[in-house]
Formats: C-alpha cells, sequence, structure tokens
C-alpha cells in the first residue's frame, strides 16, 4: 500500500536521506532502525508531508504523495507519531481525541450551535470511539484529566490513541517505546501487534529497542548515515555482516 | 556583572538623551507665516535630565527593583487558594452570570441618561473583546487591526441608510456577514504568516481600511463622516420625538406616555445588552464545538494538529472570520448609538484599547473580558481630569498586569467536555 522509491532529503550541504526505498503491505509491521541521526526521522518527516522531499517518490495505494501538504496525507490515512511526544496538554485526555475525529464530527456551525439531533447523534459517536479507544490503551478512568498530567507512559500510549481514532490505515511510530518500562514496552508490543491483527492496521515503526523491533517486525530496513543499508525479515538482518558491522562500529 | 549593568544602563539613560530632548527640548514656534525653532527653557530641560538620570537608576537597580514588585504581596490573595470542584464552580458561576444580566436588564431604569449611554458603550466594548477573544485568546492568533471590522459593520449600517434607507434590524446582520466577509478576504492571504509578521501585516490592514474611508469622499464622506443613522424601531415604533419614517408609529403615543429621550438610550442599552449575551453564549457555544478544539489545538501545537489532518489555513480563517463577524455586529451597534460616524472612530487606538482588555481580562477568559471591559471603559471616564495620561496609566497598568498577573485578571478556565461514563 506503501511505497517509497529513492528517497532523498537535502538540507543544504547535508544529505541526510540518500536514496531510500521501502515498501510497505497491507497488514504488514516495517521496521526502520538505524544508529542516531541515521535520518529515520526525517524519512518520516518526508512520509508525512512535513518536509517536501529534494528527491523520489512516495507512493501511497498507487498515488503519488510526495510533497503533498501534512493534513492532506493524514487524511488519506497515513498517521504518525511524534519521537518527543506532542499532546494538547492543555486539553483534557478525551478532547485530545475528540480534535483528532475533526474531520469525522465537521458538522456545518449552524447544526452545532443549535445542537441538531443530527450533530449530537455525531458528537455522541465520537465520544463513544474516543471511549472505546481509551479504554483499549488503558485509560479510560484518566478521561477528564489534563493531557499535560500523565504519565510519559500515559502521554505515548494517549498519542497512539489519538491517531487510532482517525481510523488510519498506516500508522507511522516514531520510537514509542523511548522512555517506557520493560513492562509498559511489553503492553506497547501487544498494542501494536493487535493494531495490525485486530483493526487491519499497516504499521511503520521506527525503534532502538532490538528485542521489541525483531519480536514483532515482518520487515525490517536498516539505514546509516542516509543510505539504506539493508532491508529483510528480522532473520536476514539479524545475520547481516554489514548490520552487524554498522551496529558494532556505533557501539 | 555591577559593570556590565552600569554600561547597559549608562547606554540607555543616553538613548532617553537623544530620543526625548529633540522632541521636548525644541519648540516649533509660528510668527506669521515663518516658523522658527526655540529652545524650550530650563524647566523642561531639567525634566529631560531627570528622566534621563531615573532611567538610569531604573536599569541600574533593575533586577532589585522588579524583585520587590514581584515580593509585594498578591493583589488577589484567593486566586492561590484550591480550586473548587468543577461542576459545582460551574454552576456557581451560571447562577452569577445569570444574576448579572437580570440585575443589567432593570439597572437602567434607576440610574441616569448619561451613566445608561456609558454602559452601551462597555457592552460594545465587551462585545468587540469577545470577538477579539476568539482570534487572539482562543486562537492564538495577534490580530493589530480588529478595528477593520468594526468599521465595516459600522459604515455598513450608515452607507445602507443613507443610500438605501434600510433600517437597523436588517443592517445587523448585513454589517456583521460584510465584516466577517471582509475577515475572509483579508484572512486568507496573511494567515500565512506566523506572529509578529501577521500583527504588522493586520496592523497595516486596520490603517488601510481607515484611510481608505478618509480618502475615499464621494462615497463616504471622507473625515466628515456620515451622520442621520437613524435609531433601532422597536416593531416599527420609533424614538423620537416625532415620527421619521412613512408607516412608522412613534413609541411614547402608541403608549400613551409623555415623551422623554430617556426611551430610547435605554432601548440601544438593552438591544446592546442581548447583543453581548449572544455573543457571549455563541462564542461559549463555539468553545464546546469542534471548531473551538481545532483553534485551541492549533494555537497549543500547531504541528501535531496538522499531523491529525486538520487544515491550518481553514481552523485559523474561521477564527478570523469569526472574530470579524461580531465586530460587524459591535459597529452596527455603536453607528447606531452615535448616530455619526467618521473615520476617527476607528484609529489604532481603538484596537489597541480593545487588545488590552482581552490580555487584561486573561486570554480565553469570558469574565474576565466582561470585567476587564468595564474598568477599561469606566475608569478613564471616573478621572476626568487624569484623561491626559490615560494612555500612560494604560501602559504601567499593562507593564504591571505582565509583573503580578501574566495570566490575566481572570485566567482562562477552559470550557470543556465530559467524558461520562455510562454504567
Ligand atoms: N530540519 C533539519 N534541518 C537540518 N538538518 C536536519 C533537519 N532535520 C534533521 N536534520 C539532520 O538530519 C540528520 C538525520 O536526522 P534524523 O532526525 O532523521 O535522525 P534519526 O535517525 O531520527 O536519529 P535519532 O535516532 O536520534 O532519532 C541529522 O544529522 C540531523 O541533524
Ligand atoms: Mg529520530
Amino acid at each position: 500500500m506503501l511505497e517509497v522509491q529513492n528517497l532523498s532529503m537535502r538540507f543544504g550541504g547535508l544529505l541526510a536521506v540518500d536514496e531510500v526505498s521501502l515498501d510497505v503491505q497491507e497488514h504488514e509491521i516495517v521496521s526502520i532502525i538505524g544508529p542516531n541521526g541515521a535520518g529515520k526521522t526525517t524519512v518520516f518527516n518526508c512520509m508525512s508531508g512535513f518536509y517536501k522531499p529534494t528527491g523520489g517518490k512516495i507512493l501511497f495505494e498507487g498515488k503519488e504523495v510526495q510533497g503533498k501538504p501534512d493534513y492532506k496525507i493524514s487524511r488519506l490515512g497515513m498517521v504518525r507519531t511524534f519521537q518527543h511526544v506532542r499532546l494538547f496538554s492543555q486539553m483534557t485526555v478525551v478532547e485530545n481525541l475528540l480534535v483528532a475525529q475533526h474531520r469525522h464530527l465537521n458538522t456545518n456551525l449552524i447544526s452545532g450551535l443549535l445542537k441538531t439531533p443530527n450533530y449530537r447523534e455525531r458528537e455522541q459517536k465520537s465520544l463513544d470511539r474516543a471511549a472505546y479507544w481509551l479504554d483499549r490503551v488503558g485509560l479510560l478512568d484518566l478521561a477528564n484529566r489534563e493531557a499535560g498530567n500523565l504519565a510519559y507512559g500515559q502521554q505515548r500510549r494517549l498519542e497512539i490513541a489519538r491517531c487510532m481514532v482517525t481510523e488510519p490505515k498506516l500508522l507511522m511510530l516514531d520510537e514509542p517505546a523511548a522512555g517506557l518500562n520493560p513492562a509498559e514496552t511489553k503492553e506497547l508490543n501487544q498494542l501494536i501487534v493487535s493494531l495490525k491483527e485486530d483493526y487491519n492496521v499497516s504499521v511503520v515503526l521506527i525503534e532502538h529497542d532490538m528485542s521489541l523491533v525483531m519480536d514483532i517486525s515482518d520487515r525490517i530496513n536498516v539505514i546509516n548515515q542516509g543510505r539504506p543499508l539493508a532491508s529483510g525479515t528480522p532473520e536476514e538482518i539479524r545475520q547481516n555482516d554489514d548490520v552487524i558491522k554498522a551496529y558494532l562500529g556505533e557501539a | 556583572m555591577a559593570a556590565n549593568n552600569f554600561r547597559h544602563a549608562l547606554f540607555c539613560a543616553i538613548i532617553t538623551l537623544i530620543i526625548s530632548y529633540p522632541i521636548i527640548g525644541f519648540n516649533l514656534e509660528a510668527q506669521g507665516i515663518d516658523v522658527t525653532l526655540t529652545g524650550a527653557d530650563a524647566s523642561t530641560i531639567v525634566m529631560v535630565l531627570l528622566a534621563a538620570v531615573i532611567v538610569f537608576l531604573f536599569q541600574m537597580f533593575r533586577e532589585q527593583i522588579m524583585g520587590g514588585l514581584k515580593s509585594l504581596p498578591h493583589p488577589l490573595p484567593q486566586s492561590s487558594k484550591e480550586p473548587m470542584a468543577e461542576n459545582r464552580r460551574a454552576k456557581i458561576e451560571s447562577w452569577v452570570l445569570t444574576g448579572i444580566v437580570v440585575l443589567a436588564l432593570f439597572w437602567p431604569f434607576f440610574v441616569s441618561r448619561g451613566a445608561v449611554d456609558l454602559a452601551t458603550l462597555v457592552l460594545i466594548y465587551i462585545m468587540l473583546a469577545l470577538g477579539l477573544n476568539v482570534v487572539v485568546g482562543l486562537a492564538g492568533l495577534l490580530d493589530l487591526g480588529y478595528v477593520a471590522f468594526y468599521a465595516v459593520g459600522a459604515y455598513t449600517f450608515a452607507l445602507l441608510s443613507q443610500y438605501v434607507g434600510i433600517s437597523f434590524w436588517l443592517a445587523l446582520p448585513i454589517g456583521a456577514l460584510l465584516a466577517a466577509l471582509f475577515g475572509l478576504v483579508l484572512g486568507f492571504p496573511v494567515l500565512r504568516l506566523r506572529g509578529d509578521y501577521l500583527a504588522i501585516v493586520t496592523l497595516g490592514f486596520g490603517e488601510i481600511i481607515r484611510i481608505l474611508l478618509n480618502n475615499w469622499t464621494t462615497l463616504t464622506g471622507g473625515p466628515n463622516g456620515i451622520g442621520g443613522i437613524p435609531d433601532p424601531t422597536l416593531f416599527g415604533m420609533e424614538f423620537g420625538r416625532r415620527v421619521k419614517e412613512e408607516g412608522n408609529t412613534s413609541f411614547h403615543e402608541t403608549f400613551g406616555i409623555a415623551y422623554s429621550g430617556e426611551h430610547k438610550v435605554i432601548f440601544l442599552y438593552l438591544i446592546a445588552l442581548v447583543l453581548a449575551v449572544f455573543t457571549a453564549l455563541v462564542i461559549r457555544r463555539f468553545m464546546r464545538m469542534p471548531v473551538g478544539r481545532a483553534w485551541e489545538a492549533l494555537r497549543e501545537d500547531e504541528i501535531a494538529a496538522r499531523s491529525l489532518g486538520l487544515s491550518r489555513t481553514a481552523v485559523k480563517l474561521s477564527a478570523f472570520t469569526i472574530g470579524a463577524f461580531f465586530a460587524g455586529f459591535a459597529g452596527t451597534v455603536f453607528a447606531s448609538k452615535q448616530g455619526f460616524i467618521s473615520p476617527e472612530s476607528f484609529v489604532f487606538l481603538e484596537s489597541a484599547i480593545i487588545l488590552a482588555i482581552v490580555v487584561l481580562g486573561g486570554m480565553g477568559s469570558q469574565i474576565g473580558v466582561v470585567l476587564a471591559a468595564i474598568a477599561v471603559t469606566i475608569l478613564p471616564e471616573l478621572a476626568r481630569e487624569f484623561s491626559e495620561y490615560r494612555m500612560l496609566i494604560f501602559g504601567a497598568a499593562m507593564v504591571l498586569m505582565m509583573v503580578w498577573r501574566p495570566q490575566g485578571l481572570m485566567p482562562m478556565r477552559r470550557i470543556h467536555i465530559e467524558l461520562k461514563r455510562q454504567e
């Protein structure tokens, strides 16, 4: 469903991403790994429309999306999280999820002002959907808290829930396990697998936690200093000499 | 550290001298057709020097002075208390608000005509500030040209009444919609800009509208303005001594009471009150609707909002347009109240005052805005003799606010939607 072909991104003199290609099929979890500064987040930023790539193509469900504005790409069903959590921290948890359903609830102003039955019905639906996902990520009890007051792990889960209420086809997670304790990481592991299995969402995952990556990925792409280094199944990557060298060299 | 302070303070003092001496220290005097430059008298020069010394001392001991200001007892001690339980607070608040509105309904029958007139002005400012609050407080867009939309509303009514003979009630929605249209059209190109740039461009637009009104003399009468703007009518009843329009009756004759100029003033006040309450309620409702949440989301984290499919332009434009709509509303009422308008009434200072109300009131808070509107309009009236120093006091008040209570008199309490558990 997603195909990235020879993607390049140059910042002045720095070629942060150099001819990276990858593809994601339906019902698949694909990981991007690589040392710090390899250009993983930059690939995400190009895919989600935050940067206009300086070269290459990005095809989502057969249509070229590179250079499209971010909000349009998100509306197509490619939604991302951020390496550093970005919540609407002064809003409550449930309101964070309502903002994300803006499009589903986007009735005209008049029907909202008059609270027409149709408007109420839609509002109730989006509240229900929010409640469902809060329950799913274990935050239902905190629904009316200010999002900024949540613990870090809870904020991470809320960010994923916020993506899920938009009903995406492809979810892009940028280091979702960063800062989580082992128990939380295990929950995250199960959550991501369930997103794929139960909700039919494909996932692109950037992650440094190797056990998580190896455990849940269907395929892995390795990039190093902006260049593609290897790609394949977790088993192939584990035995790839270049990858071992790059990671050992870094350590 | 001290040496650094000294250099900085000296620099500031010299700048003060360089700026103020030529401006205050010299006078242009007209003698016949010639203009001569004369030095100011000794006392003025002493004052200028004194000012420089004060600036020097302030900058030198800035830390200590600001620290002292901060440690002064808090002007509103209860603000640091534990907040009440959420739903109890909301209940009390709505009771208090209802009480205030009921009081405001009966109040004008017991006070002087001047007081009612002033109160009408306060209500107009409340409408303006509530509208600007949407743009600045909720959507986080610094608009310094808000007065332009106020002018559009006022001039729409004035022109339509002059050329087409339209009534107040018809002009009210037309003026507001036209102002909203202006907001939409002006907003489209400028909302790509951020922060300071947006402020500067909106400032420019505000001035352009005023200058246009000033110079398009064939249409707007230029600086002479437009007079004879009709008063509102009540179901076809006029409030003047004699009926002006064919087919209308007069209020005092219909009810068989003696004519009094006060009827009209009170009627206008009541209209303004109803419109202000309407504005407050509509905006309150918006805050709980998807648009309202989108404004806040974009203000809090634009990148996250966009990543969720919110279009920056559409969301900002909606705030800008809705804000302009209410300014148009207020403009129509203003034109009717004055009976005469000219570009004088729509100078930048007005934008600044409305913005000051929003900032003083606490961005995003409605009760705060109402209190601040009352304070900003009424205090200068009470202290007429200080009117020359009005802007000075204003500026000082703003600086003190920023030190003491940067969140405003009544910081924003978010109106939020709760998730209720269905058991
Ligand atoms: N907006 C930008 N302007 C200039 N350089 C940038 C920009 N964004 C990223 N870079 C550079 O691109 C390179 C790749 O950064 P990127 O954030 O994509 O790495 P990463 O693989 O996500 O690393 P990490 O694992 O630390 O998150 C870095 O050298 C970074 O400094
Ligand atoms: Mg990164």
